[in-house]
């Protein structure tokens, strides 16, 4: 099922959580749509499941226009951040009530539970059919929601942070079986999260989202690789940003202190520009030492503090007023330090930085 | 270490005395039979007056008040649940002025609101009637039945009823498989509250019923008129008894979060 929106436009009073959005998620594959807190992801969503009306635009299920219709009648199938298992009911009820809605016999019921249930590793135990769900862990009940949701063989498969609620460990695993379970069913599934790497690792194709806007569309290499925009490079990973202006004579571009030869297209001399880099993507060098890349862009500054974080040191170094963050596999202990940035790693956008908190991953 | 079990045996014992003190005081007036100044203690005790209340009147107010506690609970779950849940989970118009509406009669001092209220009840032929009371009666139950019924359909999780609705089911069907069986403590915590308030209420009952219809609160008013300390005394301890059941059993179903949720729109 081909999964499509149009110009979808919804507002919460003042609020605009969606403004103008238009794409179309890959057809039997996984879309994730990324973003922070407040983005509009899962006002998009609920707007594609039918529990938000949109202001303007259009939902296409493949031919039909679904915009009008209830959501009841839309045939997706939802797995929500807190599982919304019901607490009342035996896990064999739990799974079997979209079954039952559709009047589906009472043995092909309990065989579609069982073969439901084997699919996603839940037939654990001989019991588990008569057991609540409140018994079962987490992640558990997690997996009993997404039987839930794919027993009823949904058009389209929503997913609204699912894993958001679990601990590390078992995150990591369901993320591995979650899209394996996705690439057997074929389902076009709608993945809503706000971990990147969550997005990166089990997408076919990523959606980045900002205050109600598409920020970029691509595959998680496209993404991860050269982000078209600012806020998607900073989104997605350990990111230095950097505030600069094109230099007067339009041959440059300024920031932390160092002349970048070369423009940016759109920006006037003078004009404001957000330079960004990855922390892993630089070396550090210690007075003397000579850069290991050819035509690596030099910033020098002051080493802050180090942190060891398990498979790399983090190196906080004040750059003009900035504070950067550098990876480096052993630890640098002198307090004066050049950081080179190879060329091609500094990516330079037009438009002033958006202070915002650095996110660490 | 020692002074700090001291002090919490003087806290303890002193707050027995102020919990119990006063009852005391009722249990004894209930078997006293002969108690003048300046005797510290009755000159007489037995179970006279206890046999006298037990098989009078106090029985038939007793089973009046039960009777119409029942059905003002009854009828303020049956009117409560729709609206709570409704309250709860629609962007009502108005909502806040609906809410508002039902805490009035709190708001003004009751005397004048149920002496103005009989005025009407009287001229409907509902005075000194068990329909005039079990209405006037439904003024308070209703405060007590929204505002906790709307609570208890928050404190459920609206994406438990998206679950089902995602599914195919009607709103309907979303309430009664999903919505209503996990209600079902809050309901009985808010029904015996209602229950509670029923059982216990005076002014209303005594304006519009008197001086036929009569209930514990009443009969117990009544004998203290009369100078009938022993009987009001065992009145009260009886009257005491439904409410401590009560409160044991509403232990179980009562999360503070449906009382604390009462006024806030």
């Amino acid at each position: 099922m081909e999964v499509r929106v149009e110009n979808l436009r919804k507002s919460y009073g003042k609020v605009e959580a969606l403004r103008d959005v238009s794409l179309s998620f890959v057809d039997g594959g996984l879309t994730a749509i990324l973003g922070p807190s407040g983005c509009g992801k899962t006002t998009l969503l609920r707007c594609i499941a039918g529990f938000l009306e949109p202001d303007e635009g259009a939902i296409y299920f493949g031919r039909d226009n679904v915009t009008g219709l209830p959501p009841q009648k839309r045939g997706t199938a939802m797995v929500f951040q807190n599982y919304a298992l019901w607490p009342h009911m035996s896990v064999f009820d739990n799974v079997a009530y979209g079954l039952r809605l559709q009047g589906v016999p009472r043995d092909k019921i309990r065989q579609r539970v069982v073969e439901v249930l084997e699919m996603v590793e839940m037939m654990v135990a001989p019991d588990i059919l008569e057991r609540k769900p409140t018994a079962l862990s987490g992640g558990q009940q997690q997996r009993i929601a997404l039987a839930r949701a794919l027993v009823v063989q949904p058009k389209v498969l929503l997913l609204d942070e699912p894993l958001s609620n679990l601990d590390a460990k078992v995150r990591q695993r369901l993320r591995v079986e979650v899209r394996r379970l996705q690439r057997r069913v074929g389902i076009t599934t709608i993945y809503v999260t706000h971990d990147q790497e969550e997005a990166l690792s089990m997408a076919d194709q990523v959606v980045v989202m900002d205050s109600g806007i598409v920020r970029q569309i691509g595959t998680p290499e496209e993404i991860y690789r050269s982000p078209t925009t600012a806020f998607v490079a900073e989104f997605l990973g350990v990111t230095n940003v950097l505030a600069g202006r094109v230099a007067a004579d339009g041959r440059g571009v300024v920031v932390g202190g160092v002349t970048v030869p070369g423009g940016v297209e759109g920006v006037l001399p003078g004009g404001e520009v957000t330079a960004v880099f990855k922390a892993d993507a630089v070396y550090l060098l210690e007075d003397g030492q000579a850069p290991p890349v050819p035509d690596a862009i030099l910033f020098q500054g002051d080493l802050v503090e180090v942190f060891f974080v398990g498979s790399t040191y983090r190196h906080y170094i004040a750059v003009g007023g900035e504070m950067l963050l550098v990876d480096c596999p052993r630890r640098v202990g002198q307090p004066r330090v050049t950081i080179a940035v190879p060329k091609n790693e500094l990516r330079i956008y037009g438009g002033a930085a958006a202070r915002r908190e650095v996110r660490e991953s | 270490m020692r002074t700090v079990q001291i002090v919490r045996i003087i806290l303890i014992v002193s707050a027995a005395f102020i919990i119990f003190g006063p009852l005391s005081s009722l249990v004894i007036w209930s078997v006293a039979e002969k108690w003048y100044w300046p005797h510290l203690l009755p000159q007489q005790v037995g179970w006279f007056y206890w046999a006298k209340v037990l098989e009078g009147r106090m029985l038939e107010a007793l089973q009046a008040g039960l009777l119409i506690a029942v059905v003002v609970t009854a009828l303020s779950l049956l009117f409560t649940v729709p609206l709570g849940y409704v309250l709860a989970r629609f962007d009502v118009p108005f909502k806040a002025l609906v809410l508002l509406i039902f805490l009035l009669p709190q708001a003004f001092p009751q005397l004048p609101v149920f002496a103005n209220a009989t005025v009407y009840l009287y001229r409907w032929n509902m005075g000194a009637k068990v329909s005039g009371v079990i209405l006037i009666q439904m003024v308070g139950a209703l405060v007590y039945a929204v505002w906790t019924m709307t609570a208890v359909f928050k404190s459920i999780p609206a994406s438990l009823e998206e679950a089902a609705i995602n599914l195919g089911a009607s709103r309907i069907r979303t309430f009664c498989d999903v919505s209503l069986p996990l209600a079902i403590p809050g309901i009985i915590a808010s029904g015996l509250l209602v229950l509670l308030y029923s059982l216990d209420e005076f002014t209303g009952t005594l304006l519009v019923g008197s001086p036929f219809v009569l209930t514990l609160p009443v009969f117990m008013y009544n004998a203290s008129q009369g100078y009938e300390l022993p009987v009001a005394s065992i009145t009260a301890l009886l009257l005491m008894i439904p409410g401590i059941v009560l409160l044991l059993v509403m232990e179980r179903y009562l999360k503070a979060e449906y009382l604390s949720s009462f006024g806030r729109i």
